[in-house]
């Protein structure tokens, strides 16, 4: 049985996502939630769990002690790309899939930028699916929060690339043949160098969450499970409720066994002959058992995307937490050091000189 | 100093065309180098496969480059070569159709083997069969010849030998029209430099050719150009896709900001990416995105933090940025789009011109989305219309579509490089404070109040501290920005964005050209239409026949004069490279019966075909 953890990537090596950009002064005034909240009237449906994620974030925001000039929240298009427009820092409420990509040339534009992107199922996965994945690979400094309430709202109710199969909606009244994808198996195979998931309805966890999401260096992918109380009310039920929630949700904790259940009815997840992962119950457990213990640092994201599958439609066991956290050099980072080193070679910034010499080129006449 | 006799003569025009792997662009580009040295004018015409290598020998594998050189302005590449070097079956039987009877035709007969012949469709030699009597033709086996003269190269390959053929083509026609060669010597050891013995060999091969021509019996005497009589200044040669690299790099340094260009590679604009990514010392950041979409949401990113966001691309690249644009609109926010305009439909002819982006530069975007639309005419005007698109985007908020083509992207001519003192201050002005007061008298910054002269709403940038605002492609309402579904305001909104791009400021009248003052014809061209027009004009005229001229730079807005301009004739001709997308702007706009003259060949109309036009026009009108 093993229970010591080595992590390959420390945290206290990792340059924080928010290097780089102003921070407020010691000695100034307290921020609130008050400071972070707009004064548009929020118009989700009553009961929708963006409001809660909305309070948790600008509950949260004060914490990162950043300037509001220096926060952008960049979204697309669906209930939950309203966001910015309830936050009173910077923002863009864009078109539909396209917020990595603005927010893109935002973040590399900008080091002073604190960015964020706010999406959802159909936003991120479904039209957007390109600029996400390649946001991920290339590790932006940015933090992608992707509410999942596995339906299309805006558009009243079709299913979307979240939807389990045999949903019925408006557009599947025989129920979904479609395949769904798995946001954090995605994000995992798409070489995100930060994996996480929370609940709407969990305040501490997803505050949680929000903070190691922000202080991560790249692309930070927060997949936020979110109740849509018109179109799939009651999607995460079975998590959410009390009765049940214990013996489902799997908390991952870095550098210690995977567990599911309460005190007296403790599962440990472990790796069977073959290879196959397995919840086993305490008496099942031996001095040989191979015990899966969590590394959110682990080089190789292949032991996160396994717990990433033990995700089923029946919600059996749905693991919470950070997945994978790893350090790898932002593409942000990498671009500006380029032009900075460009611009060093040659001298500095470019004089009128510097311009004259690069419209010449280096073969000229002179008429006279 | 030549032992042969030497010919004036104030014009040629010359075709080297050969198999793609031949390296004719290379060829082309530096023969062009060292007739820029000369002094002479020159326009020149890359013609190559959208394929990169096509099977060897075949008719779709044959590349050319044509250049256009005299000792007076050159207004096109030219219709037909005076001289067509064929390095093979293919290029003479794809180019032997644009070659006037009497011209000179230099072939490397090497190649002319019966297995290449029957490639082509040549059931007997056209070297032999009399077939090309009525040409001066100049037999010579460039590859055995090149193979020999690099005899003593051992560590060569044959193959790596042969390729060196289209230097001793070069120094041949370096000779015959008197061109120095040492610029293309520089070139060569630079390019090779890491390699001795290619670099010797390249060279060696330069000067055989020269030699050749010298010695050998078959070329008789060699020919000279005289300069060119130019304005004073200092001149490089330049095409249209770097001038607009130029351009844009200028008129960021002009602005003080800093340029982000959002690419996706496709031909033929990838060559401004290229460019731009060579220029990081003058804050230049390139970023080349997942898709065309990506490209200009990076570029939109970009000009939201204060720089100026620029994106690259061609027809098909513009369509699937079109959402973004309308978003760009209606965000009000500074953004270039560049789209060097490419046969269509969909793919097309990736490598050939065409105009045909015209209406869905103007109209191809969803709901009422005002854009200006500006349109190089020549290679070097490339880098002022870059400028202008700038200057346009930055002052009024919007983007603007900067319309190029595969003809001036590729295409070259001399450039007077304009001193950068005397290039426009671009400054812009940020919002840094509160611009109004809500209803209990608090300062509060309303991002959608404009400028009265302009239109144009205040560029806050994110960091700005007591600006934060959040703006989106949802109506907005008029001063506060805030979301609005009110029918009046939409209206109002709708109208606004329409008078703040037909309201631009500094877009100057069309100029005529009338010389007798008595043209009862106006011919009025756009874009890269402006050499072809100017020469077949010119031609009309020498024939003793009045017409008038005029081109069109801004599409959108048009020049304030334009509509008095095509009242004032009896006739409108617009010769452009669609089936007639200005001519129905005309029409529609200013009500008067413009008279299209369409060609989608892939190619500038010939000055001939063109001149021809204009006179039926001419007899019509009597």
């Amino acid at each position: 049985m093993t229970t010591t953890h080595e992590t390959t990537n420390g945290a206290a090596e990792r340059p924080s996502g928010l290097a780089g950009i102003p921070l407020l002064p010691a000695d100034a005034t307290k921020q609130t939630k008050k400071d972070f909240t707009s004064d548009q009237e929020v118009r989700w449906c009553p009961g929708c769990g963006d409001y809660a994620i909305l309070a948790a974030v600008q509950g949260f925001l004060p914490e990162l002690g950043l300037k509001r000039e220096n926060i952008t929240f960049v979204s697309g298009i669906g209930c939950s790309s309203r966001f910015p427009y309830y936050l009173d820092t910077y923002g863009m409420h864009s078109i539909h899939g396209r917020a990595p990509a603005i927010a893109t040339g935002l973040a590399t534009s900008r080091p002073d930028q604190n960015v964020w992107v706010v999406t959802g199922d159909g936003d991120a996965l479904s039209i957007g699916g390109n600029h996400l994945i390649h946001a991920l690979r290339r590790n932006v400094n940015l933090t992608i929060l992707l509410f999942n309430n596995e339906i299309y709202g805006l558009t009243k109710g079709q299913y979307s690339p979240t939807s389990r199969v045999g949903q019925v909606t408006k557009s599947t009244p025989m129920g979904s043949v479609d395949q769904p994808f798995n946001p954090v198996s995605l994000a995992l195979g798409a070489e995100a160098t930060f994996v996480a998931r929370t609940m709407d309805s969990d305040r501490k966890h997803l505050t949680s969450i929000l903070r190691a999401a922000a202080e991560h260096r790249g692309t930070s992918l927060v997949e936020i499970y979110q109740n849509c109380p018109i179109f799939n009310d009651g999607a995460f039920e079975l998590i959410k409720d009390r009765s049940q929630q214990e013996a489902r949700i799997v908390h991952l904790v870095d550098g210690s066994p995977v567990e599911v259940g309460p005190e007296d009815d403790r599962k440990t997840l472990v790796r069977m002959p073959g290879g196959r992962l397995e919840f086993v119950s305490a008496s099942e457990l031996s001095e040989d058992s191979d015990v899966v213990v969590h590394d959110a640092g682990a080089e190789s994201p292949a032991q996160a995307f396994e717990l990433s599958r033990l995700d089923s439609p029946e919600m059996t066991h749905v693991p919470m937490g950070i997945f994978r956290s790893v350090s790898r050099p932002t593409y942000d980072d990498g671009v500006r050091a380029q032009v900075q080193a460009a611009v060093d070679t040659a001298g500095g910034p470019a004089t009128d000189d510097d311009l004259a010499a690069l419209l010449r080129g280096r073969d000229t006449w002179t008429v006279a | 100093m030549s032992s042969k006799s030497v010919q004036k003569l104030d014009r040629v025009v010359i075709r080297f065309a050969g198999d793609s792997g031949d390296g004719m662009q290379l060829t082309g580009d530096r023969f062009t180098s060292e007739t820029a040295a000369m002094g002479n004018d020159l326009s020149t015409l890359p013609n190559f496969p959208a394929e990169i290598r096509a099977p060897q020998g075949t008719l779709p594998g044959v590349s050319s480059f044509q250049l256009h050189f005299a000792d007076h302005d050159v207004l096109t590449p030219g219709d037909s070569p005076d001289v067509l070097v064929a390095m093979n079956p293919a290029a003479l039987k794809a180019n032997i159709g644009d070659v006037p009877r009497g011209a000179t035709i230099i072939v490397n007969t090497d190649e002319f083997t019966s297995r290449n012949l029957k490639k082509v469709g040549y059931d007997q030699s056209p070297l032999d069969d009399g077939s090309l009597e009525s040409f001066h033709v100049h037999a010579v086996p460039l590859t055995s010849i090149t193979v020999d003269a690099l005899e003593k190269f051992e560590g060569l390959t044959r193959k790596e030998k042969e390729r060196a053929k289209n230097m001793f083509a070069l120094g041949l026609l370096s000779w015959m029209y008197t061109r120095p060669t040492t610029g293309t010597e520089q070139f060569l050891t630079k390019k090779f430099g890491a390699h001795p013995e290619v670099l010797e060999a390249n060279l060696t091969a330069l000067r055989a050719g020269w030699n050749y021509g010298e010695t050998t019996e078959d070329f008789a005497s060699s020919f000279e150009i005289a300069p060119a009589t130019m304005p004073p200044g200092t001149y490089r040669n330049i095409t249209g896709n770097t001038a607009l690299a130029h351009g844009l790099v200028a008129a960021a340094h002009k602005a003080q900001l800093p340029l982000v260009l959002g690419s996706y590679p496709i031909t033929p604009a990838s060559d401004i990416l290229h460019a731009l990514s060579g220029l990081k010392r003058h804050d230049v950041t390139t970023i080349q995105a997942e898709d065309e979409i990506a490209g200009i949401g990076i570029a939109l990113g970009a000009s939201f933090g204060g720089a100026i966001g620029v994106t690259t691309t061609s027809g098909p690249g513009l369509a699937l940025k079109s959402e973004t644009i309308g978003l760009a609109v209606s965000l009000e926010l500074p953004l270039v789009i560049v789209d060097v305009q490419r046969g269509g439909p969909s793919t097309g002819l990736p490598t050939k011109t065409e105009q045909a982006d015209l209406l869905q530069a103007l109209y191809g975007r969803n709901g009422e989305s005002p854009v200006p639309v500006i349109a190089p005419s020549t290679p070097a005007d490339c880098f002022d219309a870059a400028f202008e698109a700038v200057r346009i985007a930055t002052a009024y908020r919007t983007p603007v579509i900067l319309l190029s083509d595969g003809y001036l992207a590729n295409g070259s001519e001399p450039w007077a490089v304009p001193e950068v003192a005397d290039l426009p201050d671009l400054r812009v002005e940020f919002a840094t404070e509160p611009n109004g007061t809500d209803d209990k008298g608090e300062p509060v910054f309303h991002p959608f109040l404009r400028d009265p002269d302009t239109l144009a709403r205040p560029w806050a940038v994110p960091g700005t501290a007591g600006l934060e605002h959040r703006i989106g492609g949802i109506e907005k309402a008029d001063v506060t920005g805030n979301i609005s579904y009110d029918p009046d305001n939409h209206d109002h909104m709708t109208r606004l964005r329409a008078a703040k791009v037909a309201g631009i400021a500094g877009i100057p009248d069309v100029a005529v050209e009338d010389p007798t003052g008595d043209a009862k014809v106006l011919v009025l061209g756009w874009g890269s239409t402006q050499g072809p027009i100017a020469a077949a004009v010119r031609a009309v005229r020498n024939a003793g026949h009045s017409v008038a001229s005029a081109h069109v730079r801004h599409l959108n807005p048009f020049p304030a004069n334009l509509g008095e301009v095509l009242r004032s004739y009896d006739r409108v001709v617009v010769p452009e490279m669609n089936l007639g997308q200005l001519s129905m702007l005309l029409r529609a706009e200013y009500l008067v019966d413009v008279r299209p003259h369409t060609s989608v060949r892939g190619l500038p109309f010939s000055t001939v075909d063109l001149a021809d036009a204009i006179l039926t026009h001419l007899e019509e009108v009597q």
